[in-house]
């Protein structure tokens, strides 16, 4: 039986791979569809024709886009990700100190948004149907149906505006003391942490009211359990599998969070290098930054199979 | 969502048991569809107009949303701004949901390799985060109004295809559709006549919520300044163009997310409370 979790395993992790090399695959050719010549681009309108011509060929652009795929490949996996057009700066060199800031956000977000969601997501199942319960589904449903950007507002509007507890869409590089660094990170932590907790707080709910439904937690009922004892005793581990699950699908939400997070508050980060990016045309900038926000995502979403597939005890 | 059902009048003609939540949603997603319609003769301003002297102006009565960060009426830009939200979003959800929907049914009857393939194909592409997805494509293609709805169109197509062929799948097995199959009838027919009068319920509903991720893309991507671009101005846009008022609490921020939100959240309403006949039929 071990055997087949395994193997089980490993086919969720060569479909993961498959689908990356997919997905750079239509990263680079969505890329490559820009109209205009990179080479025109970059040296602008009065450049002589021969200047253009020797730069598409020290850049390969006269190679078949099969050839230069591959090549960019070949390059990823080195580690060699290109030079930035817009700022001649190599992409590792511009991608490294922003990819720990992000990582610090979504870090910290996550310590504070999952302990938060399933405490909520848990005790709004235990008391099913109670007016408790009912705020939880009705705040969640809201919460999911607005953009970021609105909950960020809001969150500027509250603490900012009328609270004034902190300051409002700006990001400071003099961090100072550990209250410095609260305030510095307090707004778009809680905006990130609004959004991720409200989908994983649906889920953690949808995964215990199924196993409440039941009939062996029934029988438990009828044995005289008390509601705490239900969920957190009987309930509980066979719900564990889907609610880890729901966590580690819940936490891609974060990638979606994090572009317009970044942006509102300014915050140095990756998905703010690439909107940047975006508007600039940089594309090896942006091929990069989707790779990096792809692997990320690939990896939670696979994360989420494996565990769903671990916490089957038939397949154990 | 339970609330006690009470058969609404125009329900009853159906056969249907509408809910209040349920009509009343539909009612406000009813208005915004005027609204759209009828913007240009309704709107109170010309939307280019400077009408206030002073900017991020508060309500009042002359200006019931205040004035923007130009001093233009936010009131009459939000109802043109309807225009752009609902209709590249009604675009782009009809040409997600007809293509997908279609794949996902010619998958489902033909099986085999075009199965496989498609499957695979459309599954690695649902895999890309959507917001990315659309920076990229925006990056190569620009942002003008077709290239949004293509864009987006291309991005929920996977998703409508997946959930349609699930439903096809099932549909698939029946015995009707072995009768019709040994009468001959061809792939169009089986697919037009066969499948789709049985997961048309829950394929509307699908359509509603991709939808409702359609606003909320397009809306994000505008306020990233990506979207729809200057003259024009949807929701998302109008909420970046004031976001400097955010920090005085000025109206001209807070009631284009308003707008948003309230049809955002109409449509999942919506769609939480159809009759179960009309969302669950064969779904399961």
């Amino acid at each position: 039986m071990k055997r087949q979790v395994t193997s089980l395993a490993v086919r969720r992790l060569l479909i993961a791979l498959i689908t990356l090399v997919i997905v750079s695959f239509a990263v680079f050719f969505a890329t490559a569809l820009l109209p205009g010549d990179t080479a025109t681009i970059l040296l602008g309108q009065s450049a002589t024709p021969e200047a253009i011509e020797g730069l598409r060929k020290a850049m390969h652009l006269n190679d078949p886009a099969i050839v230069r795929f591959l090549r960019w490949m070949a390059g990823l996996i080195q580690g060699d990700f290109g030079t930035s057009y817009a700022n001649n700066v190599s992409v590792a060199n511009l991608i490294r100190g922003r990819l720990a800031n992000t990582m610090k956000l979504a870090g910290l977000t996550a310590s504070i948004a999952v302990p938060l969601a399933l405490t909520l997501g848990i005790t709004a199942a235990m008391w099913r149907g109670t007016l408790y319960d009912r705020i939880v589904t009705v705040a969640t449903i809201g919460i999911i149906s607005v953009p970021e950007f609105m909950i960020a507002t809001l969150a500027v509007l509250l603490f900012a505006v009328y609270l004034r507890w902190l300051p409002a869409l700006s990001f400071t590089n003099e961090v100072k003391s550990f209250y410095d660094l609260m305030r510095t990170y307090a707004m778009p932590v809680v905006t990130l942490t609004i959004g991720v907790s409200a989908q994983m707080i649906r889920m953690t709910r949808a995964a215990v009211v199924e196993t409440l439904n039941t009939p062996y937690v029934e029988m438990a009922l009828l044995k005289g359990a008390s509601r705490p004892r239900l969920v957190l005793r009987h309930a509980l581990p066979n719900a564990l599998g889907p609610i880890v699950n729901s966590v580690a699908l819940s936490l891609s939400y974060l990638l979606g969070g994090v572009i317009i997070v970044e942006t509102i508050f300014n915050y140095p980060g990756v998905a703010k290098l690439m909107v940047d990016a975006v508007s600039t045309r940089d594309l090896p900038l942006i091929q990069t930054c989707a790779m990096i926000f792809c692997l990320g995502y690939l990896t939670l979403i696979t994360a989420a199979d494996i565990i769903a597939v671990l916490s089957n005890p038939r397949l154990r | 969502m339970t609330k006690s059902t009470s058969p609404g009048r125009l329900g009853v003609r159906f056969g249907y048991r509408f809910n209040l939540i349920g009509l009343s949603a539909l009612a406000i997603i009813l208005l915004w569809g005027g609204v759209a319609v009828f913007a240009p003769h309704i709107i109170p301003h010309s939307v280019g107009e400077i009408v206030d002297t002073d900017y991020f102006g508060p309500m009042s009565r002359d200006l019931w949303f205040g004035s923007d960060y130009l001093g233009r009426d936010i009131f009459s830009r939000i109802l043109m701004g309807a225009r752009y939200t609902l209709g590249i979003s009604l675009a782009a959800v009809s040409i997600a949901c007809f293509s997908g929907v279609a794949l996902g049914m010619t998958a489902a009857v033909a099986g085999g390799w075009l199965d496989s393939i498609l499957s695979r194909f459309l599954d690695a592409l649902n895999s890309i985060p959507s917001k990315l997805f659309s920076l990229v494509v925006v990056a190569a293609i620009g942002s003008s109004i077709p290239a949004l709805i293509a864009t987006l169109s291309v991005i929920y197509t996977p998703g409508a295809y997946r959930f349609a062929r699930a439903l096809a799948v099932n549909v698939n097995t029946m015995d009707f559709m072995v009768v019709a199959r040994i009468r001959g009838e061809g792939l169009p027919y089986l697919i037009a006549s066969e499948i789709l009068p049985n997961i048309l319920g829950p394929v509307l509903a699908d359509l509603g919520l991709r939808f409702v991720f359609i606003v909320l893309l397009l809306s994000g991507l505008s306020f990233l300044g990506l979207g729809v671009q200057p003259p024009y101005a949807d929701w998302g846009a109008l909420v970046r163009e004031n976001i400097g008022g955010l920090p005085f609490g000025a109206p001209a921020v807070i009631f284009p997310s308003l707008a948003i939100a309230s049809l955002t959240i109409c449509v999942n309403l919506l769609i939480d409370n159809l009759p179960r006949k009309i969302r669950d039929r064969s779904a399961e």
